[in-house]
């Protein structure tokens, strides 16, 4: 009976499931959230430690700090230096923390520690107007060599890139000619590059990089030569021209003219120590989601009391698609349609076997007393009332008694919706009048059964990790319940039911 | 444990829970007509304009005030049965066979006071046996006094006749018999015997309880082979009949033969079981696929029920 026009019905389907599972790849990429628990992901941990000897007087120190280094992010930062004033300053394109006090004598020690997570793709942003070249005044003989290395180097290039290369293959001990020895001395090799460079027209300044190496200290600093191509700023080794940030290298200073000012002290002194660490990738992703634009399609901004809340709520949808299986493809009959799924949430939060000793004696004390009940000739909403009463009664009964017993597990028995407890020793009594005994074993445990499957599906934290950070992939759900709804084949149990049939084959 | 495999139930025909939810009662039924079969009375009502007869109404009630008057109307009565218009499955109905004094015997055999009718009226007014509780109304219909004939194989209870309905032809039939097991009620879940029954002729094919066939009537123990059922064309164009009056394109049709009146409509069923089909042996989506196929339906009963008794009986 496959009539042409369930076929926009199936390419919804599939278009809500691909837009669920595409979504948390999606996302996956994006914001690192892991498909599995438990994922690691390393971080760098690096220290700066300042010294300086105050000088008694009031001291302002102020170190440069990373802002948005290329192939890092910054996770966290926090600063200690007991007893000073600290604040994290934008001032003219750079970042730096400052440390200020009134009085300060003999030697300071202050520390500022951030958290880097590599990441490939991240990028500098380019500045946002165009760097301005200084040109030096050089005296001669020098102005007369700069130009000379400068034409000879302006002669072999085209771009600012390759012209930066040139001149420093130009500018290296095995290459030097004549003029070059004239300007190069041991210390001021770099600066000389920068300034010839902005004298050509090209804008270029210096950078600070950090080598991460696990569990080093009393690192140092290396120089890298920055210059601007037109559109963003290049970062160049200065002795060997290549050109690119190394991957284990940190930028931490670009941009920012000096990499440490103390104020009102002296012998000021630098040093980095750092560490790899290693933190889960949902927290990771966690922390990180505030700062993307994705961030707004997770629950990790909500506060922590409603994310434990919609925890437990998307895990229902799980609970559904097992029921949904359960009756229309196994055909298995449960009493109340998603009273199994109520009752394995009420597994989750107990565990299995307390929660299936307590739900099947609250039940079944239930149907006693219903028995009663039912000779009294009540009322439907009255009789229901009344069970709704004696199921709390009952469960404070089991709490109490269970407590006195020394069994915590007694209390868990809370968990369970009194609502729907009722209801269901209300349909089980109904059942065992009309029909019998056996039928209510058989839907008794059907639903069991069911509420079992469901709630090892719904316990397992593959499942619980994957329906909290990927809420998307209930769109999948969604659609694979929408598939249920359209099968017209036989259930597992029907095959049994119909064996008589084969006589007729 | 004993399967048959999906590839011979198809080979037979075998129509399915899902199958029958998703592409005949979903696609063929109408939700606005619901109510018009979920309702005995509204049921009654609807038939009778189509000529459709059903056991003779004798008292509605409808207010608790009400009942005072099933006294009056019900002291010269010998026989009759009280229903919860709303109720499914044969639940709330009881039927009194006679009388004993001034105490009404029930079919059973046990003997009641009026009191305990009255108090049964007010049960059913105020929801007991409908569906979700919601208020009802109760039916006092003549006691229908089932013909001997057929009456005789049914332990307790009157045998009705369960037809498939499909876009008003009649495409299968059983007729349902209670046993002790069935506590005199026609329900095949319950343990009531089906006999599958050819729509052509009105005979009996075979019989099944709970599921597995059977040659004798376990109560009864007469033979279930060679039932015949009278005015069989009769019934089918009853049947299909009320398919004008509901609107339903797919439905189960429940008659009983009065011993007086013949043919009788009991109610109407929007979600007819699939037991069916084991009483008959054959499986509904042949025939089913016939009348889906059908270039141009026949317009009016009788020629729909005689087209049923001579294409079905072969399918």
């Amino acid at each position: 009976m496959n009539s042409p026009s369930r076929l926009p019905f199936y390419i919804a389907v599939f278009l809500l499931i691909a837009a669920g599972i595409s979504l948390a790849a999606w996302r996956h990429v994006e914001l690192g959230i892991p498909w599995l628990t438990g994922e690691q992901r390393p971080v760098w941990m690096v220290e700066a430690r300042v010294d300086f000897d105050g000088a008694n007087d009031s001291v302002v120190a102020s170190l440069n700090v990373p802002e948005q280094p290329p192939g890092f992010h910054i996770l966290t930062e926090q600063a200690a230096s007991p007893g000073y004033g600290f604040s994290i300053i934008d001032k003219s394109g750079s970042r730096r923390a400052e440390w200020t006090k009134r009085k300060v004598t003999g030697p300071q020690t202050l520390y500022f520690k951030a958290q880097f997570v590599p990441d490939p793709g991240a990028e500098s942003p380019p500045p946002s107007q165009q760097p301005q070249t200084k040109r030096l005044f050089w005296e001669e003989p020098q102005a007369t060599a700069v130009r000379e290395i400068l034409s000879q180097a302006e002669a072999r290039s085209s771009t600012p890139e390759s012209m930066t290369r040139e001149l420093i293959r130009l500018m290296q001990p095995d290459t030097r000619i004549q003029n070059t020895t004239l300007l190069v001395s041991e210390d001021n090799y770099l600066q000389l590059l920068v300034n010839m460079l902005n004298h050509s027209g090209i804008a270029a300044r210096t950078a600070d990089g950090l080598k991460l190496e696990d569990a080093r200290r009393r690192q140092q600093l290396t120089p890298f030569l920055q210059i601007y191509n037109g559109e963003r700023w290049l970062t160049l080794n200065p002795k060997t021209a290549a050109q690119g940030v190394p991957e284990d290298v940190l930028l931490w200073r670009q941009g920012s003219e000096s990499l440490l000012d103390v104020v009102g002290g002296g012998n000021s002194e630098i040093s980095f120590s750092m560490l790899r660490q290693t933190v889960p990738a949902l927290q990771l992703a966690a922390m990180q989601a505030d700062g993307n634009g994705l961030g707004f399609l997770s629950f990790y901004e909500l506060p922590i009391e409603e994310q434990s809340m919609f925890r437990m709520l998307l895990l229902l949808p799980l609970g559904a698609l097992v029921v949904a299986f359960m009756r229309i493809v196994i055909g298995i009959r449960t009493s109340g349609t998603f009273m199994p799924v109520l009752i394995a949430v009420a597994f989750v939060q107990t565990t299995l076997a307390p929660g299936l000793i307590a739900f099947l004696s609250v039940v079944s004390i239930g149907l006693l007393m219903r028995g009663y009940l039912s000779s009294l000739n009540l009322l439907l909403v009255s009789r229901i009332s009344a069970l709704i009463i004696l199921v709390i009664f009952i469960t404070a009964g089991l709490s109490i008694f269970g407590y006195q017993m020394g069994f915590n597990t007694g209390m868990t028995v809370t968990f369970f919706p009194m609502v729907i407890i009722a209801w269901t020793i209300e349909r089980m009594s109904i059942l065992w009048e009309e029909e019998s005994g056996k039928e209510v074993l058989i839907q008794g445990s059907g639903s069991l059964f069911v509420a079992i499957c469901a709630y090892l599906l719904m316990s397992a934290p593959l499942a619980g990790h994957l329906t909290f950070n990927f809420p998307e992939l209930h769109f999948a759900v969604l659609g694979l319940i929408l598939l249920m709804g359209q099968y017209t084949g036989y259930k597992l149990t029907e095959l049994k039911r119909f064996t008589p049939m084969k006589a007729y084959d | 444990m004993d399967w048959i495999s999906p590839r011979s139930l198809k080979r037979l025909g075998m129509l399915n829970m899902n199958r029958r939810n998703v592409d005949y009662i979903a696609r063929y039924n109408e939700r606005s007509s619901y109510p018009l079969v979920d309702n005995k009375l509204k049921t009654k009502l609807a038939v009778a304009e189509y000529g459709v007869k059903t056991p003779k109404l004798l008292q509605v009630v409808k207010q608790q005030h009400e009942i005072s008057r099933f006294r009056e109307m019900a002291a010269d009565l010998a026989g009759f049965a009280i229903k919860p218009a709303k109720g499914s499955g044969g639940k709330g109905i009881t039927v009194i066979t006679g009388r004993d004094g001034d105490h009404f015997v029930k079919a059973s055999g046990a003997r009641v006071g009026a009191p305990v009718l009255e108090r049964h009226l007010t049960n059913i007014l105020a929801g007991l046996y409908s569906l979700a509780g919601a208020p009802d109304v109760a039916i006092v219909e003549n006691l229908v006094e089932s013909e001997p004939s057929l009456a005789r194989y049914s332990h307790q209870g009157v045998p009705d006749i369960r037809i498939v309905v499909f876009q008003g032809y009649p495409i299968m039939a059983m007729l349902r018999l209670a046993t002790a097991a069935s506590d005199g009620k026609a329900n095949l879940h319950q343990g009531a015997v089906g006999v599958g029954l050819d729509i052509g002729t009105g005979k009996s094919l075979n019989a099944v309880q709970f599921n597995r066939p059977i040659t004798l009537h376990p109560d009864t123990g007469l033979p279930l082979g060679n039932i015949q059922i009278d005015a069989w064309d009769e019934m089918l164009e009853m049947a299909s009949r009320c398919y004008e009056a509901t609107g339903l394109g797919y439905m189960g049709v429940d008659l009983v033969v009065d011993a007086n009146e013949g043919p009788l409509l009991l109610e109407l069923n929007a979600r007819p079981g699939l037991a069916i089909q084991m009483a008959n042996g054959r499986g509904l989506l042949p025939r089913l696929g016939a009348v889906e196929g059908l270039k141009r339906p026949h317009f009016t009963p009788s020629e729909r029920a005689n087209y049923a008794m001579k294409t079905f009986a072969s399918l």
